[in-house]
């Protein structure tokens, strides 16, 4: 069977903490940094548990500041 | 696998839009409008459009549009902005012009210019930003808000025997000639983010086959001016906005021919 393997890069400093992403994330891979800001004083996304993450983009679709990249490989 | 061997540029399923320029916007966390922002921007990249676009920007949130998107934008005065794609895309019938307006701009101080540049079928595009209220100005009743809202202008509620009833702009339009192409759209979700996109889509290639005024209405939130989170703005939106502005198309008639 193949495993899908994904990885998100944000844009910490564009990140404006609003967490739609980590909502719209189907497998909990994203939260908000509990007290780490970034220079505009948001608690910006990263990926938690990047293991989980199978590269679907709902999370960069979602993002209404773009600041989401989205790999995914197919290991077959 | 390691995220190094993951995170190489042949793996990149989805990218930051080519015609979003590196600048952060102003909108406030979670506003819907950095999203549609982003939409219009993978369109118009996608039809390969980006010399052929004007944008009029509107007065409102996005009144700063022309400062994030890569195109030609002309800014209009408030309400305005189907009046002057009218005169642009009479001026340059080869060049696809669209509007960009929130519901405070397009129902409210220019529904006489959409209505009279949607009744004379213009080639044009006009997207509706609903957020059923004046966001920049301060979270004030638009024409849209939903009776029982509580805005900064009615702080008890929306009554409609004292402010009327809201105005569903799309269903108006969708019973003029001019009009080819009237959808909602909503972008709380990834599902309907990329149903939005599909519209527009089509929108913008109805005006560049000259087909009439398409009109792509969607369904926002206003984080601020509800004074909720942007997770329950969604979840607000979903609750009371999208019973009373039901989401699909309510016009369609490039479909027969």
């Amino acid at each position: 069977m193949s495993k899908i393997h994904g990885a998100v890069t944000i844009d910490s400093e564009r990140c404006k903490g609003c967490d739609l992403c980590v909502v719209a994330c189907p497998c909990d891979v994203l939260s908000l940094q509990p007290k780490e800001v970034n220079d505009r004083g948001y608690h910006f996304a990263f990926p938690a548990n990047e293991q989980a993450c199978i590269g679907c983009a709902a999370c960069a679709v979602v993002c209404p500041d773009a600041c989401i990249e989205v790999y995914r490989v197919v290991v077959k | 696998m390691t995220r190094e061997e993951i995170i190489r540029p042949e793996n990149k399923v989805h990218a930051r839009p080519k015609l979003l320029l590196d600048k952060n916007m102003h909108y406030c966390p979670g506003c819907s409008h950095g999203v549609v922002h982003k939409i219009v921007a993978e369109v118009i990249d996608e039809m390969g459009l980006e010399h052929d676009a004007i944008g009029i920007a509107p007065v409102g949130c996005a009144v700063f549009a022309y400062n994030y998107l890569d195109i030609d934008w002309i800014e209009a005065a408030h309400g305005r902005a189907p009046a002057l794609a009218t005169a642009a895309s009479r001026l340059n019938p080869s060049k696809l012009v669209f509007t960009y307006q929130g519901d405070g701009d397009l129902a409210a101080i220019g529904t006489a210019e959409t209505i009279h540049a949607c009744t004379r079928g213009e080639n044009i595009v006009i997207i509706l930003i609903n957020n059923g209220i004046y966001g920049m100005t301060g979270g004030q009743m638009s024409p849209c808000t939903l009776e029982g809202a509580k805005t900064a202008t009615t702080p008890y509620g929306r009554r409609h025997d004292l402010n009327g009833f809201p105005l569903k702009v799309s269903n108006i339009v969708s019973l003029l000639d001019g009009t080819c192409y009237v959808t909602r759209q909503a972008v709380h979700t990834a599902a309907a983010a990329r149903k939005a996109k599909n519209a527009i889509k089509k929108a913008f290639t109805n005006a560049m086959q000259k087909k009439g005024t398409s009109f792509v209405e969607i369904v926002g939130t206003c984080s601020s001016g509800w004074k909720l989170t942007p997770e329950k703005s969604n979840k607000w939106m979903e609750e009371n906005m999208i019973p009373f502005y039901p989401l699909g198309d309510i016009k369609d008639t490039t479909k027969e021919s």
